[in-house]
Order: structure tokens, then C-alpha cells, then sequence
């Protein structure tokens, strides 16, 4: 429990602001607090189960400060295990990914399968002959791995509320983007694995924050208006929504082409032809307005802590875990329909790297000022809050007002000082 | 079509160290005409195949020529904030390979160390470039620069804000 040296956010009602301490975002106690109380119990994202297409196939990745063995077993089966061999400790796999039909620890030889259950060793009769059966001999397994649409989340706390039940209102969004295509979705290849030099809580705000785009993407924004044909004439609009559990999403209008299912001239009259026919199938599947709505409309989605899900100019999944306290490593990730024309998928991932990644045209300068926001907190003695006030008291806020922002500051200030705060 | 005399690793060295002065002294518009009109500049993520297309994967960098001038224009502006104030950088490329070469065109392969300064951090970038160039009596351009990271990741670099 960190001690609180003065409430780390401050709302005032009749005064309309919302304040959150700069101290939240450097000092080593809170990070500690976060580990204990937000890693340690939320529902973390593992991956897609795009990722992992055939019995044997395994990833290994790094979730909520563990290191992962994720593997689909030869019955088929989604498994998370604690990449520890029982025997000393030693990661079990060592690739990143690939297909097995069995692990073996190289430091003594202990051989798993690909649901972690042990299948022998050398020298077994050194041991007891119940040895190899014993629960405490086998690769540890995550205490709780749920999917909801695809989405694998995995919660380190034996006695969670279930996925769904946390996903709560944020469902309906996964939903949209899970409803893009009835051939499912899929991770593609390639993964965008960056750091950024500030507290990843910032990266969690800048996610669907709407108010930044005119001045921190205004060079993003000129690139859009040079490129071939211009863009359609819609102006950023739309609404933000805090989703409760400390999810928010901003759902909005926007000018740029999305290969579902808003056509751009610079994909001509072939690109046009396709994006009426995904259209057409979206109206069949779902209806003319959730039909309207997959298409046309953008959503910026952050599940608490860490997980976003940005359905823009194309879809990305991104994670974000802290390091320290000045210090988090991203990772990336391109989502798209199976099957989808060639075409269409270059232009999703062109459209992907023009904004998205730590290579675009419009990341870099988040990244820029969320280590720029990390410099400015060395001064917090003096300069003690940031305000995400924005819309405050609007019946419904925009997708530039900071709703969703609040949401997730006041999940986050509950569960690390509870009742308290 | 004259017959050409083949080209030399120094004369491939010689066109590398001078890119790799005008990306040092952020020339970049000229830099940019260092490539043919329809030159493409290519960073792939590092857990792709080696020769990978950025057609079905995720890339850093997957720039045609229209959005390779674009980032240049970008990089020019005082908004594209990760660079204002610029960065301070240095290019070291060695290990220079011609790997094939016809009347019309050559294949180059370099390794590369750039260094990146800003607000006393320096980032280090590292691996091979990848050139595939156009041969014609004005000399050499760039067709295809494909520069492979050898590390894993950013996750020590952050970003990759510049040309590499």
C-alpha cells in the first residue's frame, strides 16, 4: 500500500476539474502499488488466437512482468504457462515462436508437452516413482486464461471476476472490430516492438485522446491532404464514453480511408468496387446501421490498464507495460480480415505505418511528447497536477473532451487507494 | 547502349559515404534525389523473414517514393515535433559488398552504425542496408534501400525518426 502523500487525483464538481498528481507518474512506490494492485489482479491481453493456428504452434511473450509460454496443445487446446522449468527455474523455450510437439529444458533435460505436463526426464529412477505425476513437477499454468472474439486475456489472480464480466461495456466495441469480417480476424506478420521513455499510464491517455491530433499530428494531418485524390469531405466529429471498469473509447467521424469500409479517390474505381462489395456484406451480415457504423465510424478503445484496440485507418493492437517508472515497452500489432484482397491489405497496412508505429508519420511525435510530458514532471515540487478537465459537465462529451480519460483515472486511483481516495 | 566498365566496391563506397553525409547535414531533399522516381526506402520489423514484402506484413518503414518525399517534406517542418529541435546524427557504413551487377543496374549490401543525439540521449541504430541501384550513363540511383535492424526491435532505440 503506497502512503499517500496527498491524494493522487483531485475532482472538484463546482469548479468542473479533474486533477491527477504528477508524482503518479514517477515515483517508485505508486509503480510498485500498480504492479500489486493493477497487473496482479486485472485481466492482461496474452494475444489472438489467430497467432496460434495449429496444434504445437507457441509464442512466447512477455505479460504483466512474467515471461509466457502460449501454445496451442495437440488437442487444440489455448494453454498459458509460466515459462519456469519446475525443476530449477530455467525458461523452458527460448524461440519466439514456432510449432513443437514438445518442450525440453536444455539446462537438465526435464521434456514437457505442449500443454506443459511432464513426459519424462533423465534419470527418472533417481526419483520416487510417482514423481513425474506430482502437480508440482508440471509447468506451472497461469491461474485463470479466458477468450472473448478472438481476444486471449489471461488474469494472474485465481479469483477474478470472469473476462466478460470485466470487459463489461467494452465488449461491444471488440465486438465491432471482431464483426469487420465473417472469415474471422488475424494477426498479420511482423510485430512493432518499441519502448517509449515516459510512464506508460501516458501512453494509456494519448490512446484516445482526440484533443491532441491538430497540433501534435499537424504534419499527419498535411500528408493526408497531399495524397492522391485528397481525402472524403468529413470532418473530425463524434463522442467520447467512459465504458466503466476504467475502459473508455471515442468514437468518431474522420476523413481518412478505411479499408472497412470507407472508400478514399486514392484507391480508384477497382478500390471503390471492393469497398462497396465489403460494404454490401456488412449490410447482409449485420443490418444497415451496425452495418454504418463498422464502416464509417472510428474507435479509439482502451481496456484497462494496457490493452488498446484502435479501429482507424486500419486496426491495431497495442499493449504497454512499465519498465520504471519513466520507462515502458510497447508492443504493436497490425489486425485484419482473413482473406482480405491483396489490394485492400496493402492499403491497410500503407495506411497503418503513415500513422501508426514508432516509423510513422504521426507516432513519433506522441512518443516526442509523452517523454516531453515525463521531463516536465522533474518539476512537479513545484508544478504538481496534470488537468484533464475537458468537457466536464457536458451531457455528452465529445471525442476531444477527456471522458474516457477520467474513466480511466478513476478505476485506477480505486483500485490503488480504494476506499480511501 | 555503351558498354559500361564494371563498378567498383569503392565506387560504391564512395556513393554511400556521400548519402551518408547528406542524411549527417539533414540534406534531405537532396538526399531524396539520390533515388529514382519511383525509389522505395524499406524498414522491416525484425521478426519478419529476412526478404519479406511489405505487402502482408508489418513493417517500421515501408515508404514508396510518393510517401518517401512526403516524410521528407515532414522531416523538413519544424512540426514534426520528434525532430525540433533536429537530432544530431552520424553514419557509420562498412562492410560494403557488391553482391551482383549488369550493364543497367548493381546490388549492394553495407553494413551500418547511426547514431542518434537529442536532449543528451544517443540512440544507436545498427544492421545491414540492402541497395538495389539503376545504372545509367549519369551514374547510379537508388531503386530499393532496405535497411534490416540487427537488434531486436526498438526496444532500446524507441523510435526511428530519421533514415537510418
Amino acid at each position: 500500500m503506497p502512503h499517500a502523500i496527498g491524494p493522487a487525483v483531485k475532482i472538484d464538481t463546482a469548479r468542473g476539474t479533474f486533477n491527477v498528481a504528477r508524482r503518479n507518474f514517477v515515483d517508485p512506490g505508486i509503480l510498485q502499488a500498480e504492479h500489486d494492485r493493477i497487473f496482479d489482479h486485472c485481466w492482461l491481453y496474452l494475444g489472438h488466437e489467430s497467432e496460434l493456428r495449429e496444434p504445437g504452434a507457441f509464442l512466447t511473450r512477455a505479460v504483466g512482468g512474467r515471461n509466457l509460454l502460449f501454445t496451442r496443445d495437440n488437442q487444440g487446446k489455448l494453454n498459458a504457462m509460466l515459462n519456469a522449468c519446475p525443476h530449477r527455474g530455467a525458461q523452458v523455450c527460448r524461440e519466439r515462436s514456432g510449432v513443437a510437439k514438445t518442450f525440453q529444458c536444455f539446462y537438465h533435460g526435464w521434456v514437457f508437452g505442449t500443454n506443459g505436463a511432464l513426459r519424462g526426464l533423465p534419470g527418472a529412477d533417481a526419483y520416487q516413482p510417482d514423481f513425474q505425476q506430482r502437480p508440482e513437477t508440471q509447468m506451472t499454468h497461469v491461474p485463470r486464461l479466458e477468450c472473448f472474439r478472438g481476444f486471449v486475456f489471461v488474469n494472474f489472480d485465481r479469483d477474478a471476476v470472469s473476462l466478460e464480466d470485466y470487459l463489461g461495456n467494452a465488449k461491444e466495441y471488440l465486438e465491432l472490430v471482431a464483426d469487420h469480417s465473417e472469415a474471422g480476424m488475424a494477426i498479420v506478420g511482423g510485430t512493432q516492438e518499441y519502448a517509449i521513455r515516459a510512464n506508460w499510464k501516458l501512453l494509456a491517455e494519448n490512446s484516445f485522446d482526440g484533443y491532441h491530433a491538430a497540433t501534435n499530428h499537424a504534419t499527419y494531418l498535411d500528408y493526408l491532404k497531399s495524397t492522391t485524390g485528397g481525402l472524403v469531405p468529413i470532418a473530425l466529429s463524434g463522442t467520447g464514453r467512459a465504458l466503466g471498469n476504467g475502459h473508455g473509447v471515442v468514437e468518431y467521424k474522420a476523413p481518412w480511408g478505411r479499408p472497412i469500409a470507407q472508400w478514399i479517390p486514392a484507391w480508384g474505381e477497382e478500390g471503390k468496387a471492393r469497398v462497396d462489395a465489403i460494404y454490401q456484406k456488412l449490410v447482409e451480415r449485420h443490418g444497415e446501421a451496425r452495418a454504418e457504423r463498422i464502416a464509417h465510424s472510428n474507435r479509439n478503445l482502451v481496456i484497462f490498464p494496457n490493452l488498446v484496440v484502435n479501429d482507424i485507418m486500419a486496426v491495431t493492437v497495442r499493449t504497454f507495460y512499465p519498465k520504471a517508472p519513466d520507462l515502458m515497452a510497447v508492443n504493436g500489432w497490425a489486425l485484419a480480415p482473413q482473406g482480405e484482397h491483396a489490394d485492400d491489405r496493402q492499403a491497410r497496412l500503407y495506411n497503418f505505418l503513415e500513422f501508426l508505429g514508432p516509423g510513422g508519420f504521426a507516432t513519433p511525435d506522441d512518443i516526442e511528447a509523452l517523454e516531453q510530458c515525463q521531463a516536465g514532471f522533474s518539476n512537479m515540487r513545484e508544478a504538481p497536477w496534470n488537468d484533464i478537465s475537458r468537457g466536464m459537465g457536458r451531457q455528452t462529451p465529445a471525442y476531444d473532451d477527456e471522458a474516457q480519460t477520467r474513466s480511466f483515472w478513476t478505476e485506477w486511483n480505486r483500485r490503488l487507494f480504494g476506499d480511501q481516495a | 547502349m555503351s558498354h559500361k566498365t564494371p563498378l567498383t566496391r569503392s565506387d560504391i563506397e564512395d556513393f554511400l559515404f556521400a548519402e551518408a553525409e547528406l542524411l549527417n547535414t539533414w540534406r534531405l531533399p537532396e538526399w531524396l534525389a539520390l533515388f529514382t522516381g519511383d525509389g522505395v526506402y524499406y524498414v522491416p520489423s525484425t521478426d519478419v523473414a529476412p526478404m519479406a514484402s511489405p505487402e502482408n506484413n508489418l513493417f517500421y518503414i515501408a515508404d514508396d517514393h510518393f510517401r518517401l518525399s512526403e516524410r521528407v517534406k515532414r522531416l523538413m517542418k519544424r512540426t514534426a515535433h520528434v525532430e525540433f529541435p533536429r537530432s544530431k546524427t552520424m553514419r557509420l557504413v562498412s562492410n560494403v559488398r557488391i553482391l551482383a551487377q549488369s550493364e543497367d543496374s548493381l546490388s549492394a549490401s553495407a553494413a551500418f552504425i547511426t547514431y542518434r543525439t537529442k536532449d543528451a540521449v544517443t540512440d544507436t541504430y545498427f544492421g545491414t542496408h540492402y541497395y538495389q541501384f539503376a545504372r545509367d550513363d549519369a551514374g547510379l540511383k537508388i531503386r530499393e534501400k532496405r535497411s534490416m535492424l540487427a537488434s531486436d526491435g526498438l526496444r532500446a532505440q524507441c523510435r526511428i525518426s530519421i533514415i537510418i
